[in-house]
């Protein structure tokens, strides 16, 4: 069996047939290329392959692509245009929020949600909020600092800024 | 990491899942978050050949007040529960319970009719369901038909909805006045998963006394637990420190507890007791200061 699924997917509508057993992740890295989102555990509790759904943090191996027909999902690649940085992505590269970075494109995105609902969050919100978030590197202190400079940038207006 | 191949099929109404599962009886499975099936369904410890996608059926999600009681859609997220302004107004425990599901991304697709369905022997919100003496409404070719909690979950993951029907609203009472209630949790550190969970729900008279309880203990057996002996200690009595530490040590009386690599049968018990007293005190609290 393959059904034919279209997601926004970044902004852009993408269309494929998938087996309806293939997972969100397998469509959006092995199918669109986005290698972005990385693949942890895959049993939803590491949060690597974290990814905005309809604006909602999901861990996207357990969700499969069919679920996601009609939806918009937002990947690392398309939190600002390419070249510049995100704020939150700003903030972990100024605090260093960032070891091996095999975590951090679900950490951005899970802090994305998190500033969402919650725009000025506690140090005790900010450990809680990222509780779906593991960083084998265990370099939460910085990851905590991270998304509190987030949330300053963000509520200073900040703009996606050019690397380099 | 795939589950074994199956077809897919999306309801669009409780009938055509109802008239799908009746098609497929046993090789089929209702999906909605998909957080408790997948899973097992990506560890081949299930291997459905159809699976029926309820999560898009109108009318299934969100809450509504109806004379003393919420009415709560199956498809109402753990995320959900914890915003809607109805659930903590009138069923604050309910709010409280979601919001120590897993994580911000497991709430933000997982369902109440999913969990309450999966009866996960180590899931949160069967505890609270069951202390707050909740109904679950099941339809299928047939009806609906109403299940007490307390007649609802059988054994590990195993409830008395029939398998040709769809669990498709949960309803609880309004809190009563004078009333309070707690959820205490020890969590597994890695799965997030209740190695013991305890919910009560303590009335206060007008003079102070414990009109009644109602606590629900989750994780520590095979499926949820009715702490009725810590119950019946508790009502009529004045909830003091001394007479809640003494029905909490009976929380435990006639609990069969698991033995696995999340706590041993002692330690469950142990932690029963504690958590029991920790939720009847809370729940005191708050009736107090209701």
């Amino acid at each position: 069996m393959s059904l034919p699924v279209s997601v926004t997917v970044n902004g852009t509508v993408r269309q494929a047939d998938v087996e309806p057993r293939t997972l969100l992740v397998q469509f959006i890295r092995d199918g669109l290329g986005l290698t972005g989102t990385h693949v942890g555990c895959e049993t939803s509790q590491c949060g690597a392959c974290t990814v905005l759904l309809d604006g909602q943090a999901v861990k996207s191996c357990t969700v499969l692509a069919v679920q996601a027909d009609g939806c918009e999902v937002t990947t690392i690649e398309g939190l600002a245009p390419r070249g510049t940085l995100h704020p939150v992505q700003q903030a972990f590269w100024e605090e260093y929020g960032v070891q091996c970075g095999y975590c951090t494109p679900g950490m951005v995105l899970s802090t994305v949600a998190l500033l969402a609902d919650n725009p000025d969050p506690s140090e005790a919100e900010i450990r809680h909020g990222l509780e779906g978030n593991i960083c084998r590197c265990t370099g939460y202190q910085n990851i905590v600092a991270s998304v509190r400079t987030a949330a300053r940038l963000v509520a200073e207006g900040a703009e996606p800024v050019a690397v380099g | 990491m795939n589950p074994v191949a199956f077809d897919y099929h999306r309801a669009a109404s409780v009938e055509e899942a109802i008239a799908l599962l009746a098609e497929h009886g046993d090789t089929a499975k209702l999906i909605a978050g998909g957080h408790s099936l997948l899973p097992i369904m990506k560890l081949r410890l299930a291997e459905p050949a159809h699976l029926i996608d309820i999560s898009r059926i109108a009318g299934l999600r969100g809450v509504r007040a109806e004379g003393d009681a919420l009415r709560i859609g199956a498809l109402t997220t753990h995320r959900d529960l914890t915003r809607d302004p109805v659930v903590l107004a009138k069923a604050p425990l309910l709010a409280e319970t979601a919001g120590r599901v897993g994580d911000p991304q497991v709430r933000n697709r997982g369902t109440l009719g999913g969990a309450l369905a999966h009866a996960d022997s180590a899931a949160d919100e069967p505890a609270a369901i069951v202390a707050l003496r909740g109904t679950l409404v099941a339809t299928g070719p047939n009806g609906s038909r109403q299940i007490a909690a307390d007649d609802f979950f059988v054994d590990f993951l195993t409830t008395t909805l029939d398998p040709g029907e769809v669990l498709t609203e949960i309803v609880v009472p309004a809190r009563a006045a004078r009333s309070g209630a707690s959820y205490q949790k020890l969590a597994n550190q890695a799965s997030g998963y209740a190695v013991v969970g305890v919910a009560a729900v303590v009335t206060l008279d007008d003079a102070g006394r414990c009109a009644d309880a109602s606590v629900a203990i989750t994780g520590a057996a095979a499926t949820v637990h009715r702490a009725a002996a810590t119950e019946a200690a508790l009502r009529g009595s004045v909830p003091d420190a001394d007479t809640i530490a003494k029905a909490a040590a009976q929380a435990t009386e006639g609990l069969l507890a698991l033995d696995d690599l999340s706590g041993s049968a002692a330690y469950r018990l142990r932690v029963t007791q504690g958590l029991a007293r920790r939720a009847i005190e809370a729940a005191v609290a708050r009736a107090n200061d209701a």
